[in-house]
């Protein structure tokens, strides 16, 4: 079936609800595939790091996605849900001495619980009210992880051992791309997936027109609630899989800045877009690696610059959030959307 | 007793640093509704402009502070014109994060100039220490309890009495009987921009004063969010109130619980006043019900 300028026309049931509609899609698909699976053993192990992180901020960012993008409730506290995340798996693994697959489980629920928890405010705020809520939410997240010594080591960083299993060591970045890779997937999976479903429908309903949401039956205030658990939990795995991958868990990790990396990672991609998501921590996560690479280059043409780098980085992230709001909102998602409709009328203009 | 005037004369003069702060940032949303993040950053920017027309270009202090004040209402008009006029009429979530945006590329610019070490102001307020029974404090925070008062007192003159601020104030309650008045909207939210901008430098150069020039300045940015939803969104009277009971929370809290809580003090009142009174004690009863 091919998308043509009138639509996709669907025959039966079944290819309505696929998730894959043109020969165009799956073919990217499988593209796609190929390209992931081939990434370890093409890229150097500079670029296989980077290719781990951005799984990690994909579950992440998805997660903040479903909340900001989806429910349309403002967070700014998703550094604390990252920590919650982080410090509960690598407490349960260490002290509790649970095997790494249940801590991070655990973890994950545990996120969720709590995050469903500082979406109170959320019920009785919206807007940028509900914005200054979640960034006090963080602040008094970090600050009971750095005094409640007794349990998170308090300002001290936790060294979590390598994941070990069946006699191997989960030691190298290669190793860490089959676990994070499967990971990312399935967090894709599992949000377009939800989208699908009632929960997310009523999602997109309360973000739309909350009072009509609650007319058409939508119990508005369960439904704010899930969006905060549903999203902590994303957040919360990606918290305890960046524990067990960088194995230190250390509160500086987790401050406001991280909170606004993943905000901008939704911005940039596409706010209420699963794919833009994707495409939003590729770009968010490359950039300041390949600005340190250009300014690596120029270092024989301009001396000094490599100690300006880090501050041209924070120029460039945020340069690169309000060029974006101003010319297109929409994100990447959007422009790739424009891509693909200037290829399918060429040669004409719509 | 010694001890509780002590915190209360610094709970004082750091209130009257939050006021002074919090008024730009009332500014703005009384004028535009947009919440600047990017205030703490505007501190920032107004403390290293002044360190660098007194250091680098050897300027007179007064010289240096007027100098500072020109530089930071351009910056607030530019910025007004090229990032938040597209702005208008978008969303909640894509106006705060333009903010931020903006708030990262201040800091990054200040960094690119001056690097990440802090620097000392050279000292132009008068030093030593004043005594009232048993407490001491320096001169120089009675100056920030002065000049900020000073500051305030004129703005609401400026609010009540002039033609510009009561065209702002004008504007703040209906945009477009103020358009049918024959007030010209956009001249007021640019004007809204650089006086904001120019109150963050005053406190940013008071501020300086008493910490040193570092981009731990901005951090300063957080804490207005507390003053600023304690006092009302829309209220500048609100500042004064909010900023000295903040300003005194944290000290007392510093003073006789300790710990560490007085970081988030602020904070916890926030959610607190969120829950309770999201209008803030002064502001305009006009938030929707969710």
């Amino acid at each position: 079936m091919a998308a043509t300028s009138t639509g996709i026309f669907h025959r039966s049931y079944a290819s309505e609800l696929a998730l894959r509609h043109t020969t165009a899609e799956k073919v990217r698909l499988i593209l796609v595939a190929l390209a992931l699976l081939s990434v370890p053993f093409v890229v150097s192990p500079y670029w296989l790091t980077i290719a781990n992180q951005i799984g990690i901020a994909v579950i992440g960012a998805i997660g903040l996605n479903i909340l900001v993008g989806f429910t349309g409730q403002i967070s700014l506290g998703q550094g604390g849900f990252l920590a919650v995340g982080a410090y509960s798996s690598a407490i349960l693994h260490i002290r509790g001495d649970l095997p790494v697959p249940l801590s991070v489980l655990l973890a994950t629920l545990t996120t969720a619980v709590i995050g469903a928890f500082f979406g109170i405010p959320a019920l009785r705020l919206k807007g940028l009210y509900l914005a200054i809520a979640t960034l006090a939410s963080q602040e008094i997240i970090l600050f009971v992880v750095r005094n409640w010594e007794a349990v998170t080591g308090g300002r001290e960083a936790i060294v979590v051992p390598n994941m070990e299993y069946f006699g191997f060591a989960f030691r190298q970045d290669f190793h860490w791309y089959w676990v994070i890779l499967p990971l990312a997937v399935l967090a894709v999976l599992a949000a377009r997936n939800l989208f699908r479903t009632g929960l997310g429908r009523s999602f997109m309903a309360v973000r739309d027109q909350d009072i009509a949401a609650s007319a058409m039956g939508v119990d508005v205030t369960r439904t704010k609630v899930l969006a905060f658990a549903v999203s902590s939990g994303f957040v919360g795995l990606a918290g305890a899989l960046t524990a067990h991958y960088t194995g230190i868990v250390a509160w500086e990790r987790f401050t406001l800045e991280e909170s606004i990396l993943y905000l901008a990672i939704i911005i940039v991609g596409g706010l209420g877009s699963i794919s833009g998501t994707v495409y939003g921590a590729i770009f968010m996560i490359t950039l300041p690696a390949l600005i340190t690479r250009v300014g690596q280059d120029l270092q024989g043409t301009l001396p000094g610059i490599a100690e300006k780098l880090p501050a041209v980085q924070v120029v460039v992230f945020g340069l690169v959030i309000v060029l974006f709001l101003i010319f297109e909102p929409r994100g990447l998602a959007r422009i790739w959307q424009r891509i693909k409709d200037y290829v399918r009328f060429w040669p004409f203009r719509y | 007793m010694s001890d509780f005037l002590q915190m209360t004369l610094f709970g004082l003069s750091n209130g009257a640093i939050l006021a002074l702060a919090a008024l730009g940032f009332v500014l703005i949303y009384k004028a535009t509704r947009v919440i600047n993040f990017a205030q703490g950053h505007f501190l920032l920017v107004g403390a290293y402009a002044f360190y660098a027309a007194i250091v680098i270009l050897g300027l007179h202090w007064t010289l240096a502070i007027l100098v500072a004040i020109a530089f930071a209402a351009v910056i607030g008009l530019i910025v007004e014109r090229f990032v938040l006029r597209p702005m208008i009429g978008e969303e909640a979530i894509s106006v705060i994060m333009v903010t931020i945006g903006l708030s990262s590329i201040l800091a990054g610019g200040v960094q690119v100039f001056f690097g990440t070490s802090p620097r000392e102001t050279p000292q132009f307020l008068p030093t030593g220490a004043l005594s009232i029974a048993d407490a001491t404090i320096p001169w120089s925070r009675v100056t920030a309890i002065v000049v900020a008062a000073v500051v305030l007192i004129a703005f609401s003159i400026f609010f009540t009495r002039t033609r510009h601020g009561i065209a702002m104030r004008a504007v703040a309650d209906d945009q477009q009987a103020a358009l049918t008045m024959g007030i010209s909207v956009r001249k007021v939210f640019a004007m809204a921009w650089a006086l904001a901008a120019v109150t963050a430098v005053i406190g940013g150069i008071l501020l300086a004063d008493l910490s040193g020039v570092s981009a731990g300045l901005a951090g300063f940015g957080l804490i207005v969010f507390p003053v600023v939803i304690l006092g009302g969104l829309d209220s500048v009277p609100g500042t004064i109130v909010g900023g000295v009971i903040i300003g005194l929370l944290v000290q007392y809290t510093a003073g006789y619980i300790g710990g560490g809580l007085e970081q988030i003090i602020p904070f916890i009142v926030l959610i607190l006043i969120l829950m309770v009174r999201p209008y803030g004690l002064f502001g305009q009863t006009r938030i929707e019900r969710v």
